[in-house]
């Protein structure tokens, strides 16, 4: 791998993100909007509700954490996107560029877009709604790494599929998310779910990562056991999608479809 | 010179069940530009797809300066160069940013030096910081070429490269390529259905139908063979055969 092709990559979005103020008040938009819808319906719960008196700041907690997963993906996927609605793309993949550096380009990229959207976030909910993410402590980087891990995963894995079967998987992009979020346990614990619906769910990562937030969150109480699990998890999966990716561009060019993507 | 750059060896694609190209050999020289003529879908896409490592062959090999492509495909692109009207660059991005971009990609030393002096040669300096999808087509082809130059390809393919341009410009472009190769010694193939380009600029010329190579060799040549007056008319000839 070459830095310099990797730092081109990036430098192609960064120049993208930052000749478009409304692009950059979109990134920061969604979040925003996000925490403060779940700010009000936190309020809402803590003022009539026993139970969640003593659990505010876990439902937006959780809406950050999800936030910050949701955009790594979206994240992601949009890089590749715009390579594909620009037309882009041949000119891509005709330069010496190795997949595991567009790989790491878009991983690295997608990081920076993510944090443009959910620092002002995370900024804006401990004056307005009295919750800082950072009450999850150090596990929290732990926590960060592996929602990261598994954004990116599905971002993976998604554009494998834009590259093997061009811009009709783009629907794909934007609901893959969404298919996973009730199974991920993000607002509510595992147990909720009908037996048969766990066994599914406790194959995600999601669902001992928001278990973990929930515990230290509500009991004060750190189970790394969780996070391991995860990370474990997230790894296995982030290595799968990998293979996956380097599949797909071997089944695109055998299908020929590197050559006229976007038309 | 008979160094032989590009070889192309019993090269085919297969789609389905469509033979896309069909057994295709020929070799390209150093420092010669030969043309890539046939009608729409007869293969030519294909085949440079093929030879840029895009598109993976059925069967057969191609090798540039003696390594298969397959194998080689990072380390070769890195000498070679492609411009097609089919593909764009970031409409977003200024001239400038584009051209930094790809610089970047092809790790070229002194960049800035090597952007100057590109703008400066293909007259893009009034529109450098202009986002290149405001750009008319004439100015995107150039930026387009610009960017197919950033690291002094050795070799070349060239997809149409004077598509939908007003003659001026068209012109402007073959006489830019042509002083190219002849001041780098660059290797060319150009795909056209310009045939007074081809005739003005290819050393040889490769006629391709229905997947296959029917016919080659210097555009003169094919004239007397056919017994035709330019090689516009040879190429009617062929197709309607």
């Amino acid at each position: 791998m070459k830095f310099h092709r990797i730092y081109a990559l990036s430098l192609r979005h960064i120049y993208l993100i930052k000749s478009s103020l409304p692009r950059i008040l979109d990134l920061i938009y969604w979040p925003t909007i996000q925490i403060i819808l779940w700010g009000f319906i936190s309020m809402f719960f803590s003022l009539h509700s026993d139970y969640y008196n003593h659990t505010a700041g876990v439902i937006l907690s959780a809406a950050i954490l999800y936030d910050f997963l949701f955009r790594s993906s979206i994240s992601f996927n949009m890089l590749f996107l715009e390579e594909i609605w620009s037309r882009n793309f041949t000119n891509l993949f005709v330069a010496p560029l190795k997949i595991s550096e567009i790989i790491t380009a878009l991983t690295l990229t997608a990081l920076l877009r993510t944090l443009i959207g959910v620092i002002p976030a995370i900024l804006f909910a401990s004056p307005f709604f009295g919750v800082s993410i950072f009450n999850l402590g150090p596990s929290l980087v732990l926590l960060f790494l592996s929602l990261y891990l598994f954004g990116i995963t599905l971002g993976l894995l998604v554009t494998s599929g834009l590259l093997r079967y061009g811009p009709a998987f783009e629907n794909i992009a934007w609901s893959s998310l969404f298919f996973l979020a009730p199974l991920g346990c993000i607002y509510y614990p595992l147990s909720i779910l009908p037996d048969w619906l766990q066994i599914i769910a406790k194959i995600l990562p999601l669902v001992y990562i928001f278990e973990e937030v929930r515990s230290i969150l509500l009991n004060n109480i750190v189970n790394y056991a969780n996070i391991i699990t995860a990370l474990k998890l997230n790894l296995i999966y982030f290595t799968s999608a990998v293979f996956i990716f380097y599949l797909a561009f071997y089944g695109a060019r055998k299908k020929g479809t590197l050559i006229n993507v976007g038309e | 010179m008979n160094e032989k750059i590009i070889q192309v060896k019993n090269l085919s694609k297969q789609f389905g069940n469509t033979l896309a190209v069909k057994c295709i050999s020929f070799n390209i020289n150093k420092s010669n530009i030969i043309g890539l003529l046939g009608p729409n879908g007869c293969g030519k896409s294909t085949t440079i797809g093929m030879m840029l490592g895009l598109i993976k062959p059925s069967s057969g090999t191609v090798l540039v300066n003696g390594l298969n492509i397959e194998n080689n495909r990072t380390s070769l692109l890195e000498k070679m160069n492609f411009i097609s009207p089919y593909i764009e660059l970031p409409k977003k991005l200024t001239v400038e940013e584009n051209l930094e971009v790809y610089g970047r990609l092809y790790g070229v030393k002194n960049l800035k030096d090597k952007v100057s002096d590109l703008m400066e040669k293909l007259n893009l300096n009034d529109f450098k910081s202009r986002k290149t999808g405001e750009l008319s087509s004439g100015q995107k082809n150039r930026v387009s070429l610009a960017k197919a130059l950033v690291n002094d390809p050795e070799i070349l393919l060239l997809d149409e490269p004077t598509a939908s341009l007003d003659p001026d410009v068209g012109d402007y472009v073959r006489s830019f390529i042509e002083n190219y190769a002849s001041i780098k010694g660059a290797t060319i193939l150009l795909a056209s259905h310009n045939m007074n380009e081809v005739e003005r600029l290819c050393h040889q010329v490769l006629m391709m139908k229905n997947g296959k190579i029917i016919d080659k060799g210097k555009s003169n040549d094919l004239i007397n063979k056919h017994g035709r007056k330019n090689l516009e008319e040879v190429f009617l000839k062929i197709v309607r055969e």
